[in-house]
Formats: C-alpha cells, structure tokens, sequence
C-alpha cells in the first residue's frame, strides 16, 4: 500500500507538470495586454519598457519556467521564511505579481482563501450530514414514499443549477419578506463581519443559511443517490443474512455491519467531490456577492490578469489530482479487498 | 419444437419495440420526454407564430407583470419576455444539442479507438484521464474570453461565439462517454460473434461498423441525454457569469442574468428563465434515467 501510494504521488508529479503547461499555454494564447488598464497618459516607450520588466516579450519557454520556478520554489520559501523567521534569501527576488493590483498573486488567494473555504466547507459538511442519513434510510425502505420523494429531491437538485436555486432563495428570503421579520435573509454576504458577541454570530450564521443551503443542496442530491446505491448493494448481501439468522438486532444489523461496508465507496466519492465544488463556488460566490477564489478568479478573467488566472487555475488543478489520489488510497486502506499490491 | 404455431406466426418485432415498451412504463421518464418535445417545438415554432419580436422595442410598455398580451410581461425596454424565453430557448437548446453531439462523436471515436485496439489505449486513456484532471469551469471561462474576440471578429458575434461555446463545451465533455464506450468495447471484444467475424476475415473497419458500434449503441445514447442536460446547464452558467453570448442577444442564461438586476422590484423577470433551464433539465434526466432502465436488458425483461 505504501508502495502504491509513493508510486502515485510521484506519478502526480509529470500530471501536474503537463497541467500547468496546457493551462500555461491557452493563457498565454490571450491578446490582452498587461499595460491596457495603465493610465493613457504613460508614453510608449515607457509602456515598452514595463512589459520588460513584466517579462512579457522573453520567449514563451523561458516565461513558463520562470512561472514554475516562482510558483514551487519561490513561494514556499517564502511561507517558511514568515512561518519560521529563517532567512532563505528571497528578498530580492521578483514574486509573481498580479496585473490588475501589482501585489503578489499568492497573497490575494490567501486573503480570498478564508471566505471560500468556509462557506465551501459548511456547505460540505452540511451537505454530507443530510445526505448520508437519507441516503440510509431511502436503502432501508426501497420504494417507499419517503425514498420515491428523496429519488424526486434528488432530481431536482441534480437539475436546478445553482445559479437558479440561488436566485430564488434570494427571491423568496429577501425580497418577499419583509425586511424586519425573523424569516428574513440578507442576500449579499458581508465578508467584513467579524463574529465578537451572541449578536454577531447570529448575523453570521443568518447570512450564511442561503449560500450554505444552495451548494448543500447539489451535494446532497448526488451523495445521498450515492450512498442509497451503496447500501442496496450491501442490504442482500449474504453476511447480512447470516448476521440477522444469529440475531443481531435490526439496528445492529444495519447500523454496525451494512453501514460500515457501505461507506466505503461513499467516502472516496465525498474526497472526489471536493474539487468539483469549488467549481461550483464560483457561481454561488457570484449569486451572493462572497469576495471569495470564485470571483477574483472571474474578476481576474475579466481584468486580462494573466499571473492571477493561471496561478489559481493550476490551484484548482492541483486540487483535483490530490483529492483523485487520497480517494483511491483511502478506497485501499478501507477496503481490504482492494489492495493495491 | 415446444413453440405452438400461433407463437411462431407472431409479427416480427425488433428489440426496439421492447425498448419503447419499457420506456413506456416510466412514468417520469414519458413525462420528461413529452415536455421535453413540447419545449423542443415550443422554441422552434412558438416565435413563428407569436406576434411579438425578441428584439422589438417598445418603451411605452416597459415593466409590465403578466397579462394576457404579455404572458410573461415585458423587460425594461418593454421586449416581451415570453418571446425573448422562446428565442433563448432556442439558442441554449441548440447549444445544448450541438455540443453533446460532439462531445459524443469524440468519446465513442477515443473509446473505440482505446478499446478496439490495445496499442493505442494506454495513451488514449492517460489523455482522458488528464482531460478529467483539468479544471473544467476556470478553464471555459478563461478559453471564451480570449477566443470570444478572434471569433467574433470571422463569423460574426453571434456565430463566433456559437462555435466557440459548442466546441469549448464538446471538447471538454466528452470523457465520460469515452471511459464508457471503451469498457463496453473490451468486453465485446471477447465475445463469440466478434471471433466469427474475424474468423471470416472481417477487416478491422469494417468489424468496428458493424459489429462494435450497433452494440455499444445503448451506453452511447443514454450518455447522450445526460450529456444535453449537463451542456444546457454549462452554457447558462457561462452565460449567466457574462461570458457567453453578446448581452441583446437572449439566451436563458443571459436572460436570467439580465432578470437579477431587477430581482427587487420584478423577481418574475429572472424566474422565468431559470424555471425553464429547470424544467428542460429536469425533463431531460428523467428522460435519460428511463432510457438507462429501457436500454439494459436484464431489467427490460421483468
């Protein structure tokens, strides 16, 4: 299994490399150029000369390496300098700076990083926790009515896109009702608040109900399909038989024996989803305002802000492989039968 | 010789019968097929004979709820918004349509090709899996915006960017049919048919047309639909972000983007559209749900 796992992670390495160079490559592809949003008034060879120093005109090749050599050898040495007050001489050294705000790209994503990963995160936990119990129960009672309606919710929540579940609850919590009732939400999240007291952390949890409850939804939908499948497989398995004929109880019999066996596939797929849902956080971000990854990676699009839409697109990139290779290394550990070796 | 001759005298049905007989009995599934008709032919005839132009405008009857007139009512320019969803409709189905065409024609031509012959399926399988590893969404984005001039600019703005958004969304679409396609493919290989075949010296082309695809036909039609729904849903979110279409030019994306801006004082404006992408995307999985029951023969026969 060891072997196995070091196996991928350096296969991981080649991946990631071929990655970055595609997505490298169709940036780069881009007419936009880094001076547009300057002042007029700057003369042209002025102009010329900050594209220089941009490193816009130096070959494609060299720009790329300069790209990986900023990205995995410049920035961690820089976290390890601030984390641990060494002195790894990174001090004259050119970072990758954003376009559109001339500060360092890496710095932007950790001031967006908080916002997305809490809303992300809850709307996870929150999605998995009311998915796994109905996907148990809709198992348990095939066909009955609560497992045709969780079949019918689960529809819905495959098909509505988030920016319409979106939409609507903004439409029905804070435009039908009346600013001063209890139902009422805001519809933009403040990213500013700051929890100090009981006060504040009810405007907290009220402003992240909508957010939370609309990427909730989506996960929902597909881990509890998931997880209804995973149990159904188990339910007529012949241990299960064997566990009822010797009387367990009912509620051992599924809990304990069924339950352990079937959230085996369900964990590899909730760690495959995580990167797919920050994909889906882009638009969520949007709908409701959250100054998280999602927008500046829109507003970074918009603005032509090559350094910004490469870096945080590889982001995303590196969180697929990683989250592919810690779900087929957990499907092993959990999984007896299937053992890499 | 148990058959009683009234058996053997039976018409001949081919298994496509069988098929729409068990299609037939998912009630979901003929509801989401009956919609989704209706919708297909609500969008393509519905502005033909409808009095009102998508692009007309009318300042005088701005703002309007819904009436008689205007079932919907009418935007800020006092368009019609019901033949605006009628023409956006338009627009997203056959992007809709198109791109699933092409994801599909790529997928089973890689999951053949991978399957069918063993040379070609460790590289063809390595370029899926490092397509599935791209981040989808950041990358459509970024691949419209700096393509959406250059396009716009040879096959005018509405053409350029149809071309763009179907081939942007085909290309990064058609994985999962492939992965798909290649496993049906390897297992048929094994099976005796394709032996006698070869054995009558079946030249590969012709073993592939004949023998492989008719039997992978099933997955690749299933696939399809799901394919329609997830290509609607791409192309509103692209266009709902203000990265698809030009902004007069409705799409239900656009129009439910264009609607937000009103959402305080004329909600309805951006629920219409949204109701729509909803419900055809609703339709559309039932659909390919009741196909996937229809298609399998282990369930057809109960």
């Amino acid at each position: 299994m060891l072997t196995y796992t070091i196996r991928r992670l350096i296969l991981t390495i080649p991946t990631l490399l071929f990655i970055s160079f595609v997505i490298f490559l169709i940036v780069k592809l881009s007419p936009s150029d880094p001076t547009s949003n300057l002042p007029l008034t700057i003369p042209p060879e002025v102009r010329e000369k900050i594209r220089e120093s941009l490193g816009v005109n130096k070959p494609l090749l060299f720009q790329y390496f300069l790209w990986l050599k900023q990205f995995f050898w410049l920035e961690p040495r820089i976290y390890l300098e601030t984390a641990f007050g060494w002195d790894l001489g990174t001090a004259g050294e050119v970072r990758l700076i954003s376009y559109q705000t001339r500060s360092p790209v890496m710095d932007l994503i950790w001031q967006r990083m908080p916002q997305t990963l809490w809303v992300v995160g809850t709307a996870y936990v929150v999605g998995i926790l009311i998915a796994v119990p109905i996907g148990i129960y809709s198992a348990y009672k095939q066909y009955s009515i609560f497992d045709q309606a969780g079949t019918f919710v689960s529809m819905v929540g495959f098909s509505v896109p988030p920016f319409f579940s979106g939409v609507l609850v903004i439409v029905i919590f804070s435009v039908m009702i009346p600013n001063d009732s209890f139902w009422w939400l805001p519809s933009i999240y403040d990213t500013t608040h700051q929890v100090t007291d009981w006060e504040s952390f009810k405007f907290q949890f009220r402003q992240m109900i909508m957010p939370v409850m609309v990427l909730a939804l989506q996960i929902t939908a597909q881990i509890s399909r998931f997880a209804r499948a995973s149990m159904l497989d188990n339910l007529n398995q012949d241990y299960v038989r064997t566990a009822r004929a010797k009387g367990v109880r009912e509620r051992g019999v599924v809990m304990v024996h069924v339950l352990r066996n079937s959230m085996i596939p369900v964990v590899t797929v909730i760690a495959l989803g995580i990167p797919g849902i920050f994909g889906g956080a882009i638009i969520t971000e949007q709908v409701f305002k959250v100054n998280g990854l999602g927008q500046l990676l829109i507003i970074a699009i918009q603005g032509g802000d090559v350094p910004t839409v490469q870096t945080l697109t590889f982001i995303f990139a590196i969180l697929i492989v990683l989250f592919n290779l810690i779900a087929d290394v957990l499907y092993g550990l959990l999984d007896p039968r299937i053992r890499y070796d | 010789m148990t058959d009683t001759p009234v058996e053997t005298r039976k018409a001949a049905r081919s298994q496509w019968w069988d098929v729409w007989d068990q299609f037939k009995s998912h009630k979901g599934a003929m509801l989401g097929a009956i919609f989704f008709v209706i919708i297909l032919f609500g969008v393509l005839i519905g502005p033909l004979l409808w009095p009102y132009d998508a692009t007309t405008i009318d300042i005088r009857s701005r703002n309007q709820g819904p009436s008689w007139g205007h079932p919907m009512g009418t935007d800020q320019l006092g368009r019609d918004t019901f033949a605006r969803v009628m023409i956006g409709g338009r627009v997203s189905l056959a992007v809709g349509l198109t791109a699933m065409f092409i994801a599909l024609v790529l997928g089973t031509f890689i999951g053949v090709l991978a399957g069918y012959f063993k040379r070609l399926d460790g590289i063809l399988m390595r370029t899926t899996d490092l397509f599935l590893a791209l981040p989808l969404l950041p990358l459509l984005l970024v691949v419209i915006m700096l393509f959406r001039e250059t396009l716009s600019a040879r096959f005018g703005p509405e053409g350029g960017i149809f071309i763009l958004m179907v081939s942007a969304i085909g290309i990064t679409s058609w994985m999962q049919t492939a992965r798909i396609v290649r496993g049906d493919v390897l297992s048929l290989k094994e099976r005796e048919f394709v032996l006698a075949a070869r054995s009558i010296g079946t030249p590969n082309r012709r073993m592939i047309t004949r023998h492989v695809l008719p039997n992978v036909l099933s997955p690749i039609m299933v696939s399809a639909t799901l394919g329609i729904a997830t290509a609607i849903i791409t192309e509103s979110s692209l266009s709902f972000l203000g990265l698809g279409f030009p902004p007069d030019f409705p799409t239900w994306g656009r129009l439910l983007r264009d609607g937000t801006d009103f959402l305080q004082q004329y909600p309805e404006r951006a629920i219409w559209p949204g109701l729509m992408i909803s419900l055809t995307v609703l339709g559309v999985n039932y659909m390919g749900d009741g196909l996937r029951d229809a298609l399998d023969p282990r369930i057809r026969g109960r």
